[in-house]
């Protein structure tokens, strides 16, 4: 474009190209900017000046609330209950193993093996397979939560159900082993997204390496290893943070276990639920909402700084 | 757009906007009752005789009650966040103890502030006793209007007692022991969990009223000393979570699992109708509504192997102010919504669901202790008897802004020990910087 127009002078290229006046663009932008800054803005700056004071929804500080400094921060890194249950340091370990044995091993882990095996299948087969690990993606958080809840209860439960017709002991996992159903839920739950994002970047791996590598009599197993993986190896490191970000985030186990039992469940999300909807403690919950904001930010920013390294190069 | 559409919407604008004034004030009335099943006389009552009633002699006033079915807890929370925002129903059920938080929080306005003249000349006022009055009070300003108020014990299985020995017509509990001992024996005859106490966070304040509260008062000591303060550490304390722990934990003698779950409290019902526990520590509620006739948890023949008794001091004697047995009353009732854009009707509503006419009428869905004096105690030998004999050792619980959010902290540590995840001590620390958290050091006192 810059070949032919050389006698207009380029003051401002946008502006040539414009189908409406400043005024009139502008006239156009602000529905949608005064929804986003009465949603989005305002709530986001009001969050974070709640979290200096003590506003609570019930009893005195609900009228009247105090500006606390940092007093919600220093409370909950308070070292003294810092790692005690219930407390935030809890949920946040707690949280982080959850992400780890969910889904990084998990989902990550099953989503690659899931890929790589389709990849051989017949079509048919493939489909099915994804129909079912996407179905467990796209449906509604209330359908599964109760699903899996039907699905564990001891006394009626589908689980417990099999293992009694198959001669085993029934087992009372929403009350024994909270922790690990909310891993093994989350993990069925997103395994799909990983499984679609691997298949599609084994699909775009050319035929012939593999074809290559039958040639000079490659196991599976090693051409997974060394085709396979060096190749999609950008898209596990997307993968990867995306998938942290969404389970730092999630709040669906609630649905199974209300964050207990004894907190044995409470990830972060739920802590912050707990503290601002069920203690009404709005302060110290925007607090952890700003904290949770930061390390989204974090994790935010190591995903973007990532794909500004792979633009360039490709 | 055509002159006889325009005329045509222009006439339907004005026609509505003169029609909403003109014609009728719609209100809303919640309680946690539902027809058919928890509080379901409660929701029979006003459905079948409060409305019918009030709209034949108010014909301009639309009333709708919503049966609200979830937990009481759940219902806490959607009053607060309805009150906070100006939504909600015009009128709802509500529990006493909530009164002092929602007041000081704004979220509900007094009578006095919200009706005026009205409400000061209610002819029922000289009907209601001003301890009952204040159930629904807080500094002063009266907020609700109490429907009754109510004592706590130990609902006993003669047949399951017959079956291990016991006497019941002899057998009488003057200690935590003797319970423990039955109990034992019971669980020997093949009782499977003879003994519950309320715990854990499912309950909400069943938990804090029928647990927690009945054993701790037992040890001569409440949740609040004499000064108001919240004690977080005491002997006391320890003594109640090592009671829940011999139950729950150790001997193995209650339900561990009806009080971890969400749906725990409609189990420890089930096992008492069952006969899977023959000790059951609850409200007169509990006889007048979940057992009787007719309703999910009836209990059969239950004037021949239902009875009661007092809940027994951890050692005689060694109660509250002394005392060798134990009970805790508190007081549901209705408040209005602050934020109504009728309250003169809400009022108008709400005092004819509590008059003398109304409230007698309810006696025949629910028989119950009224608040009302010119309300007959019904005809009944249970309530007759518990009410004599625990109206006078009963306590009530601090009219505080805090104890709503420090109950919430007993239900967790009372989870802790019932699920043996943490010991008595560990739970009572956690409950320590949880209480203090919320009121701050300098209003609590540790004895220990």
């Amino acid at each position: 474009m810059t070949t032919d127009v050389s006698a207009s002078p380029p003051k401002s290229k946008g502006k040539n190209f414009a189908l409406l006046s400043n005024r009139t663009g502008a006239a156009f932008f602000v529905p949608a900017g005064l929804l986003v800054s009465v949603f989005v803005i305002i709530p986001f700056f009001w969050v974070i000046f709640v979290s200096f004071t003590n506003r609570t929804l019930l009893g005195k500080t609900a009228l009247s609330p105090e500006f606390v400094g940092l007093a919600n921060y220093l409370t909950l890194f308070d070292p003294a209950s810092f790692f005690q249950r219930g407390q935030f340091g809890f949920s946040l370990i707690l949280t982080t193993q959850f992400v780890l044995c969910s889904a990084l091993l998990g989902q990550a882990l099953i989503g690659l093996i899931l890929a790589w095996l389709i990849q051989t299948v017949p079509p048919a087969v493939k489909r099915m397979v994804e129909t079912f690990v996407i179905g467990a993606w796209i449906l509604p958080e209330v359908v599964i939560g109760f699903a899996w809840f039907a699905f564990l209860d001891y006394d009626n439960g589908t689980l417990n159900m099999i293992l009694t017709n198959l001669g085993l002991p029934k087992g009372d996992f929403l009350l024994q082993q909270p922790f690990w159903v909310i891993v093994i839920f989350n993990t069925w739950r997103g395994a799909a997204f990983s499984m679609m994002l691997f298949n599609s970047a084994f699909a775009s791996i050319p035929p012939s390496y593999f074809q290559a590598a039958d040639v000079a009599g490659a196991s599976s197993f090693q051409k997974f290893r060394d085709i396979g993986l060096p190749l999609i190896k950008g898209h596990i490191v997307t993968d990867l943070i995306l998938i942290t970000m969404w389970t730092f985030n999630v709040f669906t186990p609630f649905l199974l276990t209300n964050g207990g039992l004894s907190y044995k469940t409470e990830l972060v999300s739920i802590y912050n639920y707990r503290v601002a909807f069920q203690d009404f403690q709005f302060g110290k919950g925007a607090a952890v909402g700003v904290i949770m904001m930061l390390i989204n930010l974090a994790f935010a920013l190591i995903y973007l700084s990532i794909g500004k390294k792979k633009t360039p190069k490709t | 757009m055509s002159n006889r559409i325009r005329a045509l919407a222009l006439g339907l604008v004005s026609a509505t906007a003169m029609a909403v004034p003109a014609f009728a004030v719609d209100l809303e009335i919640t309680c946690r009752c539902v027809i058919g099943g928890v509080n379901s006389a409660t929701a029979q009552w006003i459905e079948e005789s409060v409305i019918p009633g009030f709209t034949a002699a108010n014909p301009g006033i639309n009333v709708t009650l919503n049966q609200f079915g979830g937990e009481d807890a759940q219902l806490t929370q959607q009053l607060a966040l309805d009150f906070s925002t100006g939504a909600g129903p015009d009128i709802s059920g509500f529990d006493g103890f909530l009164i002092p938080s929602f007041a000081e929080g704004g979220l509900l306005k007094s009578l006095d502030e919200l009706i005026g003249e009205d409400y000061a000349n209610w002819e029922g006022w000289d009907h209601i006793s001003p301890g009952i009055r204040s159930i629904l009070s807080y500094g002063g300003e009266t907020y609700g209007v109490g429907l009754g108020t109510d004592v706590r014990m130990v609902f006993v299985r003669k047949d399951l007692f017959d079956k291990a020995g016991i006497d019941t017509a002899t057998w009488n509990p003057t200690s935590w022991a003797d319970l423990i001992d039955a109990a034992k024996k019971l669980k020997e005859a093949g009782v499977e969990a003879p003994l519950q106490l309320n715990a854990g966070v499912a309950m909400g304040e069943a938990t804090t009223m029928q647990g927690y509260w009945m054993a701790l008062l037992g040890t001569g000591e409440g949740v609040t000393n004499d000064d108001g303060k919240f004690i977080v550490g005491s002997q006391a304390i320890l003594d109640t979570l090592n009671l829940y722990k011999t139950i729950y934990v150790d001997d193995g003698l209650g339900d561990q699992r009806a009080q971890l779950l969400a749906d725990g409290r409609n189990r420890t019902f089930a096992n008492f109708r069952d006969g899977k526990t023959a000790m059951l520590v609850e409200g007169d509620w509990f006889y007048r509504s979940v057992t009787a006739p007719g309703a999910e948890f009836e209990v059969k023949d239950r004037d021949n192997v239902m009875t009661w008794k007092k809940m027994p001091a951890q050692e005689p004697g060694k109660g509250i102010r002394g005392q060798d047995a134990v009970s805790i009353s508190g007081g549901t009732g209705y408040v209005i919504n602050p934020n109504t854009d009728s309250p003169k009707e809400a009022w108008q509503f709400l005092s004819f669901m509590m008059s003398q006419e109304q409230m007698t009428a309810f006696q025949g869905f629910s028989p119950g202790i009224r608040s009302r004096d010119d309300v007959a105690i019904p005809d009944n030998a249970f309530l007759t008897e518990t009410s004599q004999a625990l109206l006078p050792i009963t306590t009530a619980r601090p009219n505080n802004a805090h104890y709503n959010a420090v109950s919430q902290e007993i239900q967790r540590m009372t989870e802790a020990v019932v699920s043996g995840e943490l010991s008595p001590e560990d739970a009572m620390a956690q409950y320590r910087s949880a209480v203090i958290a919320i009121v701050g050091e300098e209003n609590t006192v540790s004895t220990l």
